[in-house]
C-alpha cells in the first residue's frame, strides 16, 4: 500500500518556520512597496535565525509606521507618535540593550516632523536598524509632497514640487551613522542582503528604501514610482552576505570587492560596480550621492560602513544585563549610603 | 529693583552715618538679611557661609536666592531669615540689607522699613537717603586689598568681608562661621585660609569702627540639632537614587537642571559596580520631546525611568504625555515650576503648571501629580513616584517649584525606605505558561490596572502591540465605539484607584474652627506662619489641609464639607488648584471655596496671606 507523508515545514536554524516571523494581514494598498519591505524583513530575520521574542519593532506615524503590524507578531511592538520613534527606541534600548531593535519610519515621519530626532539618532550610533519606507508623499493624508520628493517631481494632481529633496543617506553619513544604504522595495535580492547585513551590524543602520505609493505617487512625473526606479536605479555595489553560521567561503572575483567582517562574525562582501568606490570613506560616499542626484540617478547599495565605532549602548558602559530587570540589591544603595549622605549635610 | 515689598514715602536725606536708634528692645533670633550683589560675583559661597553659621548656632534659618536670568552682571539678591519660631517662609520685610551692588544700592536701602540696618560699600554714601535706619558703611575694596594681594581674586574675597562685618554686628559665633567656611572650602586649604582672613578683616573692622546701634542679635539655640540642610532638587535626586532609577534622560532647563546634575553625581558615586560598569544610563537628549520619549520607551521596556523639566518642557511633552496615559506607560517626570507663560520669568518661582499638567495633551487625559511641600517630601515623593508609576502604568509627575528646588532648607534627616520596590503587574514567561496567555489591557483584578509583559520575555504569547491609536483589551487595533468607550472608562476607574494610592493630605484641625485653609507645595511655610498670625493678632482660628497629590484623596472633600468657608491659597493668577477642586468636589461644596493668590515671582509670604484673609473675612 502506498503511503503519503506531509513534508515537514521548512525551518530555520532555531527550528522555527517562517510562519513564526509573519505578522497580521496588511491593511495597506495592494501593491504598496511597504508590503514588499515587510516581506523582506520577515525573510531576513527568519534566515538569520533571530528569536522573534528578542526583537523590538518600533515606528512613528504614517502608512510606513503601520507596517510593524505586518511582520514579527511574536515581537514586542511600539507604534509611537509622529516623528518621535527614535526617542522611544533609544529609551527601550537603554532599558534593555540585549534586544535587537528595528524601527520603521517614513519620509514624512523622518524628514519633516521627525528630522530633529532623526539627526540625533544618527549621531548617537544607537544599535537600531532604521528603515525609511520612502515614497516621497504623505499617504494617510491623501497625497501631499514629503521632504524627500525631488525638485520638479509631480503629484497626481499635477502640482510640481518646487523644493529640493532632503537626501537622508547623505545626511546620515555626515551625522555618524555607521551603516548607510539605499535600496528599492522591488529589488528583492539586494534588499534582503542588506537587511541580513543590517541584522549583523552593531550600530545605527540607516536604510532608505524607495517604496512606491501606488495610490498617490506611481504616475508619470513621479521620481518615486516603480517605472522611474526601474529606469533610474544605479547600484554602486552588489551585496553578498554570508551569515556567521554558514560556510563563509565566498566566490567573488578578487580585486573588485570589499570584504567586511561583521560584529557577529558574518561576512559582507561589497562587489564594486563603480570604480574607486570605498564604503569606508564618507567623503566619497557623499560626493557620489550628490553627483548621482545631479544626473538623475538613484544610487542603491551600501554607501558607508564602519564596524569599528562603538555603539551608543557600548559607550554608556552599562552592566551586561538589561537595566530593566536588575534586582533591587543592585539598584537601591544601602542604608549606610543614606546615613553617610545625611551626615555630610548636617 | 528692590526685592522687599515695603512701600516707603520719600524719606528725608541724612548726612549722618548712624541714626540714633540705641535703647531699642533687642530683636533676638527673628530677622531677615538681604545681600544684594552682582550676578557672577561669587557671592554664593559667602551667603551660604552666613546661612550655615546661623544654622550652626542652632537657630532655625532659611535662605532664598533671588537671581536674574543672566550669567553675569545683573543684580542678584540672597535673603536669609533667622526665626526662633522656625518660620522659614519668605519674610515680607527685610531687616538688614547688605548693599554690594552700586546699581541697586539706593533702592536696596530704600526698601528697608524704619529701624532697619544697612551695611554697604562706604563710597556709595547711602546714609544720605535714610535717616531712619542704622548705617554701617564699610570700605570693602581697601579691606580686601589688604588681605588679598592677588588682584584677580579680590572680587571673590570681597564678599567674605561682609560675612565678617555682619558676623560682628549680629553676634554670629565666629567658631560657627569658621566651621561653615572650612566645610565650604573643604578641598581647598589655600582658598579657605584666604577667605577666612577676609572674614576676620571684616569682623575686626566692624569691631574697631562701629558701636552697635541696631536691635538685631543672635543667641545660640538648639533648634537645629540633628537637622540637615539640602535643596529640593538634590532631595528629589536622592529619592530617585533610592528608588533604584535606571534610566535618566533630560534636557537642561532652569530650575530643574540640578535634579539631574545632582543625580548624576550620586549615580557615579554609588551605582558603579565592582567591574566598573554602570547600573544606570543617563542621556542628555536633544530636547524635551526626546527626553520624555526616551523615558516612556524605557518604561515600556521595563526600566525605572525619569526626566526633569520645567514649564516650557512640560508644554513640549504634551504629545507624549497623552501617549503615556493612553498606552499606559510608566515614567516619572519632575516639573520644577517657574514663572510662565512662555519664557516668563525663568528664575522666579510659581505654582502655575498645575492645570496644564493635570490634563496635559489632547483628548480626555488625566495625570497623577505628587505635590511635595518640603525637601523631605521631595525625597519621599520622588521615591514614591517610581512605585506609583509602575503600579499604575501611567506617567507620574512630581511637581515641585523653584523656591523648593533651588533654595536650601533645613530638614529632619531622610529615612531609608522600609518597603521593597513595587515593580507593578508584570507577567513572566512562567506566568504566561501557567495562564495560557494574557490580554494586555484587561481589568483582571477589578482595580482597572491591567497586566503587562516586558520585551524580551521568552514566551510566544508575551508580545503585544503598544500604540497611540484605538485598541481593545488584547491591544489589537480597533475603531469600534464600544472598545474605545470601555478603554476610556477603565482608565477613568484607574484614576479612582490612584486616588487611594497617592499620598493623603496633611490635616491640621482643632475641631472647632469654621474656617479652613487649603494649599499645596511651598505655600505651606507661609500658611503655617499666617495661621499663627491670625490666631495671635486677631484671635482667629483656622484649620488647615495641605493637598499632597492629584487626584485628590477623599479627605479633601471631607475637609471642605466640614467647614463653612475654605480659603484656597496658591501661587498663580488663575486659581488653578481651586479650578481643579471645582471639577472634583460636589457642586454644593464648591460654593464654600474662596481664593487667595500670590503671583509676582517671589515666594509667597505669611503677611500677604494674613492680610488677604482678614480682608475677605472682614475681621
Amino acid at each position: 500500500m502506498a503511503t503519503t507523508s506531509t513534508p515537514a515545514p521548512k525551518v530555520n536554524r532555531l527550528g522555527l518556520p517562517i510562519l513564526d516571523y509573519r505578522g497580521g494581514k496588511t491593511t495597506l494598498c495592494a501593491g504598496c512597496g511597504h508590503n514588499a519591505i515587510s516581506e523582506r524583513i520577515i525573510d531576513a530575520f527568519y534566515e538569520m535565525g533571530v528569536q522573534p521574542e528578542r526583537i523590538m519593532k518600533l515606528s512613528g506615524i504614517g502608512c510606513s509606521s503601520k507596517s510593524p503590524a505586518y511582520f514579527l507578531s511574536r515581537s514586542h511592538s511600539f507604534n509611537s507618535v509622529h516623528g518621535r520613534m527614535p526617542a522611544v527606541a533609544t529609551g527601550a534600548l537603554l532599558a534593555n540593550k540585549t534586544m535587537q531593535a528595528i524601527g520603521v519610519s517614513g519620509d514624512g515621519d523622518t524628514a519633516s516632523i521627525g528630522m530633529g530626532q532623526f539627526v540625533h539618532l544618527m549621531r548617537r550610533n544607537l544599535p537600531l536598524i532604521y528603515i525609511i519606507e520612502d515614497n516621497g508623499v504623505y499617504g494617510l493624508t491623501k497625497g501631499q509632497f514629503s521632504a524627500t520628493a525631488d525638485l520638479g517631481s509631480k503629484l497626481k494632481t499635477g502640482v510640481i514640487n518646487d523644493l529640493p529633496a532632503i537626501d537622508t543617506c547623505s545626511l546620515a553619513i555626515q551625522l555618524g551613522a555607521t551603516f548607510v544604504g539605499r535600496s528599492f522595495s522591488g529589488d528583492k535580492k539586494q534588499l534582503l542582503a542588506m537587511l541580513k547585513a543590517a541584522i549583523a551590524h552593531k550600530g545605527t543602520v540607516m536604510l532608505d528604501v524607495i517604496s512606491p505609493c501606488v495610490t498617490f505617487n506611481d504616475h508619470e512625473g513621479s521620481t518615486k514610482s516603480y517605472k522611474y526606479m526601474q529606469e533610474h536605479e544605479e547600484a554602486i555595489n552588489e551585496i553578498g552576505f554570508v551569515p556567521h553560521f554558514e560556510d563563509i567561503a565566498v566566490d567573488y572575483e578578487e580585486g573588485t570587492s570589499y570584504d567586511v567582517r561583521m560584529h557577529d562574525g558574518s561576512q559582507l562582501r561589497l562587489r564594486k560596480l563603480r570604480e574607486d568606490y570605498n564604503p569606508t570613506d564618507r567623503v566619497t560616499a557623499v560626493k557620489q550621492l550628490m553627483e548621482a542626484h545631479e544626473k538623475g540617478e538613484v544610487l542603491t547599495g551600501i554607501f558607508y560602513l564602519d564596524t569599528e565605532k562603538p555603539s551608543f549602548t557600548d559607550m554608556l558602559n552599562t552592566v551586561d544585563e538589561p537595566l530593566a530587570t536588575l534586582p533591587e540589591e543592585r539598584t537601591r544603595p544601602s542604608k549606610q549610603v543614606l546615613d553617610e549622605i545625611m551626615a555630610r549635610m548636617q | 529693583m528692590a526685592t522687599g515689598d515695603v512701600a516707603l514715602g520719600n524719606p528725608e536725606p541724612s548726612t549722618g552715618t548712624n541714626s540714633d536708634l540705641s535703647g531699642r528692645k533687642p530683636v533676638i533670633n527673628d530677622f531677615s538679611i538681604q545681600v544684594a550683589t552682582v550676578n557672577g560675583s561669587g557671592s554664593q559661597s559667602a551667603n551660604s557661609i552666613l546661612l550655615r553659621s546661623i544654622f550652626g548656632m542652632g537657630i532655625p534659618v532659611s535662605g532664598k536666592n533671588l537671581f536674574p536670568s543672566n550669567i553675569a552682571g545683573l543684580p542678584t539678591w540672597y535673603t536669609i531669615r533667622a526665626s526662633k519660631n522656625g518660620y522659614v517662609a519668605r519674610k515680607k520685610d527685610i531687616d538688614i540689607v547688605v548693599a554690594m551692588n552700586a546699581e541697586t544700592a539706593k533702592d536696596d536701602i530704600l526698601s528697608l522699613p524704619t529701624g532697619g540696618v544697612a551695611v554697604y560699600e562706604a563710597s556709595f554714601a547711602l546714609e544720605q537717603y535714610r535717616s531712619d535706619v542704622t548705617c554701617y558703611p564699610v570700605p570693602f575694596d581697601k579691606l580686601t586689598a589688604a588681605v588679598c594681594p592677588e588682584a584677580r581674586l579680590r572680587k571673590l574675597v570681597k564678599n567674605m568681608i561682609y560675612v565678617g562685618v555682619v558676623a560682628k554686628i549680629i553676634g554670629l559665633d565666629m567658631k560657627a562661621v569658621e566651621k561653615a567656611l572650612r566645610k565650604q572650602f573643604a578641598k581647598k586649604q589655600k582658598a579657605a585660609d584666604l577667605n577666612w582672613a577676609a572674614v576676620e578683616a571684616g569682623y575686626n573692622y566692624a569691631s574697631e569702627t562701629f558701636t552697635k546701634q541696631d536691635p538685631f542679635v543672635l543667641e545660640p539655640m538648639h533648634a537645629t540639632d540633628g537637622k540637615i540642610i539640602i535643596d529640593g532638587n538634590a532631595a528629589c535626586a536622592l529619592g530617585a537614587l533610592f528608588a533604584g532609577v535606571t534610566v535618566v534622560t533630560w534636557y537642561p532647563i532652569t530650575p530643574s537642571s540640578s535634579v539631574v546634575e545632582s543625580l548624576i553625581d550620586l549615580l557615579k558615586k554609588y551605582r558603579i559596580e565592582p567591574d566598573g560598569k554602570a547600573s544606570f544610563a543617563v542621556v542628555q537628549a536633544e530636547d524635551e520631546l526626546a527626553a520624555v520619549g526616551m523615558v516612556l520607551g524605557a518604561g515600556w521596556a521595563g526600566a525605572r525611568s525619569m526626566t526633569a523639566t520645567s514649564g516650557p518642557g512640560i508644554s513640549l511633552m504634551a504629545e507624549f504625555a497623552g501617549l503615556g496615559y493612553w498606552a499606559e506607560l510608566p515614567g516619572v517626570i519632575f516639573d520644577i515650576q517657574r514663572v510662565g507663560p512662555s519664557t516668563g520669568l525663568p528664575t522666579r518661582t510659581a505654582q502655575a503648571d498645575l492645570l496644564s499638567i493635570a490634563y496635559l495633551s489632547h483628548g480626555d487625559t488625566k495625570h497623577v501629580m505628587l505635590l511635595p511641600g518640603s525637601v523631605k517630601e521631595c525625597y519621599e515623593f520622588s521615591a514614591a513616584a517610581f512605585d506609583l508609576t509602575e503600579r499604575l502604568q501611567t506617567p507620574v509627575f512630581v511637581v515641585s517649584d523653584l523656591d523648593l528646588g533651588m533654595n536650601n532648607w533645613m530638614s529632619e534627616p531622610f529615612e531609608y525606605p522600609t518597603k521593597p520596590l513595587d515593580r507593578g503587574k508584570v507577567l513572566t514567561a512562567e506566568d504566561l505558561t501557567r495562564l495560557g496567555g494574557f490580554a494586555r489591557y484587561k481589568d483582571v483584578d477589578g482595580d482597572a490596572i491591567p497586566y503587562r509583559t516586558l520585551p524580551g520575555t521568552d514566551h510566544p504569547q508575551a508580545a503585544y502591540f503598544t500604540r497611540g491609536s484605538g485598541h481593545n483589551e488584547k491591544a489589537l487595533y480597533t475603531e469600534k465605539p464600544d472598545d474605545y468607550q470601555n478603554m476610556m472608562e477603565r482608565l477613568d476607574r484607574k484614576f479612582e484607584t490612584a486616588r487611594t494610592l497617592v499620598p493623603a493630605p496633611v490635616v491640621v484641625a482643632n475641631g472647632t474652627s469654621k474656617i479652613g485653609i487649603l494649599a499645596f507645595g511651598t505655600s505651606d511655610f507661609a500658611i503655617t506662619e499666617s495661621r499663627d498670625q491670625l490666631k495671635n493678632e486677631y484671635q482667629f482660628d483656622t484649620d488647615y489641609l495641605r493637598i499632597r497629590a492629584f487626584p485628590f484623596s477623599k479627605e479633601v472633600q471631607d475637609f471642605v464639607a466640614s467647614h463653612e468657608r475654605v480659603y484656597v491659597v496658591e501661587q498663580n493668577r488663575d486659581a488653578q488648584l481651586l479650578s481643579l477642586l471645582k471639577l472634583d468636589l460636589p457642586a454644593g461644596e464648591t460654593l464654600k471655596l474662596r481664593s487667595i493668590r500670590h503671583y509676582n515671582g517671589l515666594p509667597i509670604d505669611a503677611r500677604s496671606v494674613t492680610d488677604e484673609l482678614v480682608l475677605q473675612e472682614g475681621i
